[in-house]
């Protein structure tokens, strides 16, 4: 399976990840020889086989609805590049 | 040419959870910004959530009382997205394997008809944070306060025919979460929020026509008026023989306009994937039953017993059940007044309308359902007239006193019901209109009704006010009429 570059610079924009030409040539192939391993698994018999949410085979613990968490505004906004009035501020998004 | 308007709902409720859905940070609206959002809620590196059981366990009470499947075993997705809001740039939602599976709803109408809506599915997500676009320096202030909320997304069949339906459900929706009290249903501060999608296909047509979503709606009377302006604009492109366009629509209530949001071409493409920080949940029979254990009445079943033990009709049983607070305060009032018919229209009445016009809720309310019990024993047995109970009633509500029969005593408004002691007042006042009386004699039936006022003012002043009107009324009639 293949995968066109037209599908890579969808899904890098998606990411918000740039490329340049010569990435995405490179990811054409890249990405290509992943689809081509999976195209692989394809191939097997999964007729009896659960699907799997995760590797693990566990169950999630759930945790008591009681508050543990304290206010540490102070600490994490001390790494914020702009904050005022205890707001983080990010460039102006309106959609 | 006719239309069928076809409306499905997705709707947002926040769970009324102490903590955020997968941290320990506090829920309580109002904080200040920032301070209820931890290093899980932030998305700092190396976090890992933990989901909260009672979140679970209010999404099964919800599937319980929509008669639903519930998923034994559910899974969380990662919803990809940008936006500043979301810190991880996903959203932790469940797709394939949600907590809650296909169930149904009644809705009542204005016609006395019901009718079933189906329930998709509902499904555990996180809420995001707040955007707020006020000007900082060209830039834009993030509250991450809500950022964790727990949420239930509720998603219906497209089984709703009018904005009437629509409403319909959603008030029944309101009324079912708020009775079980997994959320507090304050619909201002955003508590339930409403996506509703929209499409029209010429009347009698099977195949449904292109949708629109119009988002984020959050009262009733916006979902109405959204719903009538979405469709009326769908008609006109229709009938001009233009297409509908596949998008995301915002509606101001403000101004009655709705703008497109996202359109076709950047459709969303979420890319959701099982989220490998979470293992699958499983519910096993114990918390299902311990959940079906802490059901409360539902509305439902409220409204036919309201039906059965007060004989209320059904519009007043269905207004005075839908809440479950207003159905707490009309019980307290009536355990006390044991006039369900009259209680019924204090609360509906003046009690509503008090409430409405000082933007209170139930909960809010002054005077207590004893009191207003208290009140309308004495309207019942005639101690006082309608306009002393509203006088009774301004008194409590001001907090100028807490006792009925206290407030009647300082203020001279009980009737004198005494017949032998309000005769003697109307025989001394005839005494004095002679004139009146001959007048009255020649009359017709007609006009004899119309004069009866000119008798009952001078009655009334003569007994301070405090003669009974009914009493009054026949008592004359019987001397007048001999």
């Amino acid at each position: 399976m293949t995968i066109s570059r037209e599908d890579i610079e969808k899904v890098a924009l998606l990411a918000r990840i740039r490329v340049n030409d010569q990435q995405v040539t490179e990811l054409e192939n890249d990405l290509g020889n992943i689809l081509n391993l999976v195209d692989q698994l394809q191939s097997a018999d999964t007729e009896n086989v659960k699907p799997m949410a995760h590797p693990l085979d566990a169950i999630q613990r759930l945790r008591v609805d009681e508050v543990t968490e304290t206010n540490q505004r102070e600490a994490f906004q001390a790494i914020a590049p702009a904050t005022e009035a205890g707001l983080y501020l990010v460039p102006k998004v309106i959609d | 040419m006719q239309w069928d308007v076809v409306i499905g709902l997705e709707i947002h409720v926040q769970l009324a959870t102490k903590t955020k859905i997968f941290s320990g940070s506090s829920t309580a609206f109002g904080a200040e910004p920032n301070t209820q959002a931890s290093a899980v809620d932030l998305a700092m590196p190396g976090t890992l959530p933990v989901p909260n059981e009672e979140a679970f366990r209010y999404a099964v009470m919800f599937g319980l009382a929509i008669d639903a499947e519930i998923g034994r075993r559910s899974v969380f997705e990662r919803k990809n997205y940008f936006y500043p809001d979301l810190p991880k740039g996903y959203q932790t939602t469940q797709l394939e394997q949600p907590i809650v599976g296909p169930g149904h709803v009644e809705i009542d109408l204005a016609d006395g008809s019901t009718k079933t809506i189906r329930i998709h599915h509902a499904h555990l997500e996180e809420d995001a944070g707040k955007s707020l676009h006020e000007d900082f320096h060209g830039m834009s202030g993030i509250d991450l306060n809500r950022a964790g909320t727990p949420l239930i997304e509720v998603v219906t069949e497209p089984d709703m025919r009018s904005a009437e339906e629509a409403v319909a459900f959603a008030k029944k929706l309101h009324s079912i979460v708020t009775s079980l009290g997994i959320c507090d249903g304050n619909m201002s501060q955003g508590s339930m929020r409403f996506d509703v999608n929209i499409s029209l296909k010429p009347k009698g047509q099977e195949a449904f026509g292109t949708r629109t979503e119009t988002k984020n709606l959050n009262s009733f009377r916006f979902m109405e008026q959204a719903i009538a302006h979405e469709v009326e604009r769908q008609m006109d492109i229709l009938e001009d023989g233009g297409v509908i366009d596949q998008e995301t629509r915002l509606y101001n209530g403000d101004r009655d306009e709705s703008r497109s949001m996202r359109s076709k071409e950047e459709a969303n493409d979420y890319r959701y994937f099982p989220c490998p920080d979470l293992l699958p949940v499983e519910i096993d029979d114990a918390f299902i039953d311990h959940c079906r254990s802490r059901l409360p009445e539902l509305p439902d079943a409220r409204k036919t017993r309201f039906k059965d033990q007060y004989g209320l009709n059904d519009y007043d049983a269905g207004l005075l059940s839908g809440d479950a607070k207003l159905a707490a305060f009309f019980e307290d009032a009536v355990s006390h007044s044991k006039d369900a018919k009259l209680t019924a229209n204090w609360v509906q009445g003046e009690l509503s309308a008090r409430l409405n016009a000082e933007d209170r809720l139930i909960t809010d309310s002054p005077i207590s359902g004893v009191q207003l019990g208290d009140l309308i024993v004495r309207i019942a047995d005639d101690s006082i007239s309608s306009a002393g109970a509203k006088k009774v009633f301004d008194a409590l509500w001001s907090g100028e006193g807490d006792n009925v029969d206290a407030i009647i005593e300082a203020k001279g408004l009980k009737q004198v019901s005494d017949t032998g002691a309000l005769e003697a007042m109307v025989d001394e006042v005839l005494a004095g209109m002679p004139e009146q009386i001959a007048q009255y004699k020649e009359a017709d039936e007609k006009k004899r009704k119309k004069m009866m006022g000119g008798f009952m003012g001078p009655l009334m002043k003569a007994s301070k006010g405090q003669g009974n009107p009914k009493l009054f009324t026949d008592i004359l009639k019987k001397k007048l009429d001999d």
